[in-house]
């Protein structure tokens, strides 16, 4: 290998990481404020590439019905409970089973996007309301469950997306053109526009985040929801709708995911899983729950698929998906002493 | 009839109907049999053990992968011939596939076991996917194309090559192994598994090294599925990665939960279900939706989910109930003669069992201990008491081993603990009962207690499988009957612990601590959620406890329930000690009363603190209200 070949294949790592890095950032967002391990976050990667190529081909994608159907659940949903007497929070179910749907149906059916960036709006459109209804109709009425079975409804869960997008885009990949056609040349290294894109809104989403966090009173009441529910509800913080925010914030990052990563690589119905679980693997250094140990975990993640791809293909997933082992040993080594579960 | 003789008529049942079946009918009920010792594995793991995998099919791979490559590889071939006839190389195959599982098992068991329980199930996903793609790529086990031309099974010369041959074997060892975890989970060691699931301190409380036996569930999950592998492979007779993907994996749990992750049984049922089920969506689904893959993965991905928020206990318990009503219940076994359990001689009265000697406890800038030193004797009661917050269940955590000291030493019967685990305080003969009761609420009261007396018998996991555990587990319910008898809990031994009174339920924490023996009772708030006369029968046993030379220390809120049987009080308020002595010295003592009541006359410590806020029940229980006696409940 010499300098070129390694700086080429770790400006890979570097692109793949950030894409990563949104991963783990939604998936230790999710799990601090719900404790939902939320293995479906990959598939909402392919739903935005899919969708995206889909607009671009044309096409309705199909996960506009699925948000129409899924709206229209939640919706019954909270008719029934409202009925039974429950409290119901009008407004931000409106949101995001009325107002969203609505906006998404004339955005593609109405406006019919011509442009890249009217076709990436309206695949964010459709995708991050989807975070929300899916938290509403699967894992809210297990609120009070153990981690251990909300991991196995997003299992379960999973099972059903990744169906369903085979479903909505069949088993042929797509690719969508890039936002950005331009080449660097730095120090004798190409770098594509689309990379520079990629890092770069990466980037600043990881700030927005962060600012959202740091400053907003909505941030700031996620967080608290994050550390403590009971406490959080106690204070006036309406715990289900941190809920409904950081799924959507969830789907958000991974619509964008979908929409960096799809003119780089060919995404099928099934590429958005293991792109999810390569985030997990540096979620998981961060032990699901600090960000930037997380951030830095998926820039590992990035590297060493990178890296492997080179020095033994084949064997790219096996090396990457074991990367697991050593990094829970390594966070064993810090707990002495047995914890107990919630 | 009752369900065992139910049991025995569907085994007879299906072995005499089992020739008359049609060929594909036979090969059905084979496959169910294979994935239902997967999902039985699982079922161990997930409903009673409180873990679970997604990565069972990777199990499953390996031992059909083993045998395959022992059966067909010329390396292997070359080596075996003329060592090992032919017929028994397949069994050759059976030991690789089990001690390569055993090992790999074991391995990712013991990295996930300190870390919270979700680390485990994360863990198999990324262990089933990186198989699968080695599988697919290692060039001497086939790649994507497998291995072909296994060999078939064969016994004494009877050859097990066709479905129908094989199936009845496949069913056999399918009831050997729901016959063998049933009698596992119906002893000590089963009690101990269970109790895995509602929480590790409570059970490493109780003496039961909850790493050790987290990592022998999986094992055992993980042999199973690769038995069921082996099988499979001489079934099939070639192998290939398709079959041990993670989906797979994840409907070998669609299997456990739907059928009932809680019950054996669950798993034939949900393996029966889930495999029609699949053949029945394999045939409609790809013309109903006009397209061609796995969409039966959309029909349990939902149903999955519906179980789960409607049936949280999967669908066994439901037929279980229907047919319940028809059946008999099983009429009680007479017990084996019992064994003797070891028992503890205690220490001499007023020899030294606890002490501390400076413990600290600091949460960041946060002190919620402050170099408390103290002792308890042999054949005294004493008492912690203080306002909430004070730090009384940080120190219990201290001098139990749930959590560590910053600085400061504890000494239980003379030995050094600092940085023991919980189950070395039960080992030195520690008992307790916890603030927040931690019971297994579905159990019975009496195997609820029983568990307490675990580290006083030695049976391990095959002698319970195999029953050579009878006289030792009749020993051990009698010791629980008669803790729950001293208690005054006997009418309600058979019951549910859930279905107990709150008040109830604590008593039977003490009686689940009294039948570990220990020298050493700590109590967190016993007396709370009692009516005036069990408030009085528990102040009973407990003096009667003293006087065999029981050291206990409770912390308690009821003031007249401490000032008649305590013989020492120490005092805590914000992570110090104010006061200790006698009940009487500490009623006098001005800074106690401070302490309860709220500043006098602005000294010096109100300035420190925010004003104390004035808790009219512990106020009242300090006997200072005639009005209020005996009304001291805890909040």
């Amino acid at each position: 290998m010499d300098l070129q070949i390694a700086l080429l294949l770790g400006q890979d790592g570097i692109v793949n990481g950030a894409i990563y890095g949104l991963m783990a950032l939604a998936l230790v967002l999710v799990f601090s404020v719900t404790r939902v391990i939320f293995i479906p976050q990959g598939e909402l990667v392919a739903f935005g590439a899919l969708s995206m190529a889909a607009l671009g081909a044309g096409h309705v994608p199909a996960t506009l019905w699925l948000l129409v159907a899924l709206a229209a659940m939640a919706l019954a949903v909270e008719g029934w409970r409202w009925k039974r007497g429950v409290t119901v929070e009008w407004k931000a179910t409106l949101v995001w089973t009325v107002l969203f749907p609505v906006a998404a149906l004339a955005m593609v059916l109405g406006l019919r996007p011509a442009s890249l960036v009217t076709q990436a709006l309206a695949t964010l459109l459709l995708v991050t309301p989807l975070g929300p209804l899916l938290y509403r109709l699967a894992y809210r009425p297990l609120a009070n469950a153990t981690v251990l079975m909300l991991l196995i409804v997003s299992v379960a869960l999973h099972g059903v997306l990744m169906g369903l997008g085979l479903l909505f885009f069949g088993a042929e990949g797509s690719r969508t053109p890039a936002f950005s056609d331009a080449r660097f040349d730095l120090g004798g290294m190409a770098i594509t526009g689309q990379s520079v894109v990629v890092v770069g809104v990466a980037l600043a989403l990881v700030v927005l985040m962060f600012l959202f966090f740091e400053r907003s009173i909505v941030g700031k009441a996620l967080r608290a929801t994050a550390m403590n529910r009971v406490g959080a509800r106690l204070m006036g913080i309406p715990t289900d709708l941190s809920g409904d925010l950081s799924f959507a914030l969830a789907a958000l990052i991974g619509a964008v995911a979908g929409l960096l990563i799809a003119p780089i690589t060919t995404i099928y119905y099934d590429t958005g899983f293991l792109i999810g679980l390569k985030g997990f693997v540096a979620a998981i250094v961060g032990g699901l729950a600090s960000y930037p140990i997380a951030l830095a975990g998926a820039l590992l993640v990035g590297q060493l698929e990178a890296f492997s791809s080179f020095w033994a293909s084949a064997f790219k997933e096996v090396l990457v998906f074991t990367l697991i082992i050593p990094v829970l040993w390594w966070r064993s080594l810090h707990s002495r002493h047995v914890e107990d579960e919630e | 009839m009752t369900r065992r003789h139910l049991t025995l008529f569907f085994v007879v049942a299906l072995a005499l109907a089992w020739p008359l079946l049609p060929e594909f009918t036979a090969t059905m009920f084979s496959y169910i049999a294979l994935y239902a010792l997967v999902a039985v594995g699982l079922v161990m793991l997930t409903g009673v053990g409180g873990m679970t995998s997604f990565g069972q099919a990777a199990f499953v791979a390996i031992g059909a992968y083993a045998t395959a490559w022992v059966c067909t590889s010329p390396a292997a071939t070359a080596a075996l011939d003329g060592v090992l006839p032919p017929g028994l190389v397949p069994w050759l195959g059976l030991a690789l596939g089990l001690v390569l599982t055993f090992a790999i098992a074991w391995g990712l068991g013991a990295i996930t076991l300190k870390l919270s329980g979700h680390y485990l199930p994360l863990c198999t996903i990324a262990w089933g996917l990186g198989l699968y793609y080695l599988f697919g790529n290692l060039q001497f086990l086939g790649g994507q194309t497998g291995i072909t031309g296994v060999p078939a099974l064969s016994v004494a010369g009877f050859s097990l090559a066709s479905p129908r041959a094989l199936g009845p074997v496949i069913w056999a060892v399918l009831l050997l192994a729901l016959w063998a975890l049933h009698n596992l989970l119906d002893s000590r060691e089963g009690r101990a598994i269970r109790a895995l699931k509602s929480g590790r301190v409570m059970a490493e409380s109780m003496g039961v090294d909850t790493a050790h036996y987290r990592i022998k569930v999986f094992v055992l999950a993980a042999l199973l599925a690769a038995i069921s592998g082996w099988l499979y492979a001489h079934m099939q007779r070639f192998v290939n990665p398709t079959p041990f993907n993670l989906n797979i994996g994840i409907e070998y749990l669609f299997m456990a939960v739907v059928g009932g992750a809680g019950h054996l049984w669950g798993a034939v049922l949900g393996a029966t279900l889930i495999t029609l089920v699949k053949e029945k969506l394999q045939d409609i689904l790809p013309g109903l939706l006009g397209a061609s893959g796995n969409f039966e993965l959309i029909v349990f991905g939902l149903l999955m989910v519906l179980v789960l928020q409607r049936f949280a206990d999967g669908l066994w318990p439901t037929l279980a109930r229907f047919a319940g009503r028809f059946l008999r219940p099983a009429a009680p076994r007479a017990p084996k003669a019992a064994a003797t359990l070891p028992v503890r001689t205690l220490a001499a009265p007023g020899a030294l069992l606890l002490e501390t000697a400076r413990v600290t406890k600091r949460f960041g800038g946060l002190v919620a201990n402050d170099a408390i030193s103290m002792t308890l004797a042999a054949g005294e009661v004493h008492a912690l008491i203080g306002p909430n917050g004070a730090g009384k269940s940080t120190f219990f955590n201290m001098i139990s081993g749930v959590d560590d000291p910053t600085e400061g030493e504890v000494r239980l019967l003379g030995e050094p603990m600092n940085g023991q685990p919980s189950r070395a305080y039960a080992a030195r003969g520690m008992g307790r009962t916890f603030q927040h009761v931690r019971l297994l609420g579905q159990r019975s009261v009496l195997e609820n207690v029983a568990l307490g007396a675990h580290r006083r018998a030695r049976s391990g996991w095959i002698a319970s499988m195999l029953r050579l555990d009878r006289a030792e587990e009749a020993a051990l319910l009698a010791e629980a009957r008669r803790q729950i008898e001293r208690c005054g809990l006997n009418a309600h031994a058979d019951a549910a612990a859930a279905s107990l009174a709150l008040g109830q339920q604590r008593i039977v924490e003490i009686a689940r601590a009294l039948a570990g023996q220990p020298a050493v009772l700590l109590l967190d708030e016993p007396a709370a959620g009692l009516r005036h006369l069990e408030k009085q029968a528990l102040a009973t046993l407990l003096a009667q406890l003293r006087a065999e030379g029981l050291g206990i220390l409770v912390v308690e809120h009821d003031m007249e329930f401490v000032m008649n049987l305590a013989d020492r009080i120490t005092v805590l308020e914000f992570g110090s000690v104010i006061a200790e002595g006698t009940p009487d010295e500490v009623q006098r003592n001005p800074r106690v009363l401070d302490a309860y009541l709220g500043g006098s006359d602005g000294d010096a410590r109100e300035a420190a603190h925010p004003a104390p806020v004035v808790r009219p029940e512990a106020a009242a229980g300090l006997g200072l209200d005639p009005l209020a006696q005996g009304a001291g409940v805890s909040p």
